[in-house]
């Protein structure tokens, strides 16, 4: 099983609207992506919510159909670094 | 979900200081995720349990409620979940893994 590129932005930019999202294809499968979320509403919060976040966006998706998402998730004022 | 391996992650997790749940083990981890928070953890030298889910299959989904994180390897330090192995490569490339288990006492001497 496995995700479209465009399924996953979708959704996470339904549940996080200012997500500025950037999917790769990591191996051309359709199962292994790295994607990178960018969002204001990301600010002063743990990584590891932050990435709680986009799990949820993705309801419940991750760890079962979606096996590989290697997310990193950044503020826009941290895009510069 | 049985309550059951609930009180054995949250046992193992007060038992290890450093602990990771894994795909595998350290020498043979069976995915490349786990594999990497491997690689991370001996390359700052930490002293590090781990736990085989895939072992255990009441702790392969326990875990993931444990922590409300959907996906495995996930480490925790001295009690705390620290996050997988996307959270550990970004914290590592930050200097900030380094600084909490430096700060915990605990690197290998030598």
């Amino acid at each position: 099983m496995a995700m479209a590129a465009a399924d996953i932005e979708t959704m996470i930019c339904a549940a996080i609207p200012d997500a500025v999202v950037q999917i790769t294809d990591l191996a051309g499968d359709g199962d292994h992506y790295a994607a990178r979320v960018t969002s204001a509403t990301f600010r002063g919060v743990p990584r590891i919510k932050q990435h709680q976040a986009v799990y949820a966006a993705l309801g419940g998706r991750m760890g079962g159909v979606l096996h590989a998402l290697q997310l990193t998730t950044a503020v826009p004022e941290q895009e510069e670094e | 979900m049985t309550d059951d391996s609930q009180a054995r992650i949250a046992e193992l997790v007060a038992a290890n200081d450093v602990l990771l749940f894994m795909k595998g083990s350290p020498l043979f981890p069976q995915c490349g995720f786990s594999s990497k928070a491997v690689a991370i953890l001996n390359h700052l030298n930490v002293e590090f349990d781990s736990v085989d889910v895939l072992q255990d299959q009441g702790v392969r989904h326990g875990i993931k409620e444990f922590s409300d994180w959907p996906t495995i390897p996930q480490l925790y330090i001295k009690g705390e979940f620290v996050g997988g192995s996307d959270i550990m490569m970004e914290m590592f490339e930050a200097g900030e893994l380094l600084t909490l288990v430096e700060s915990q006492g605990l690197v290998k001497a030598g």
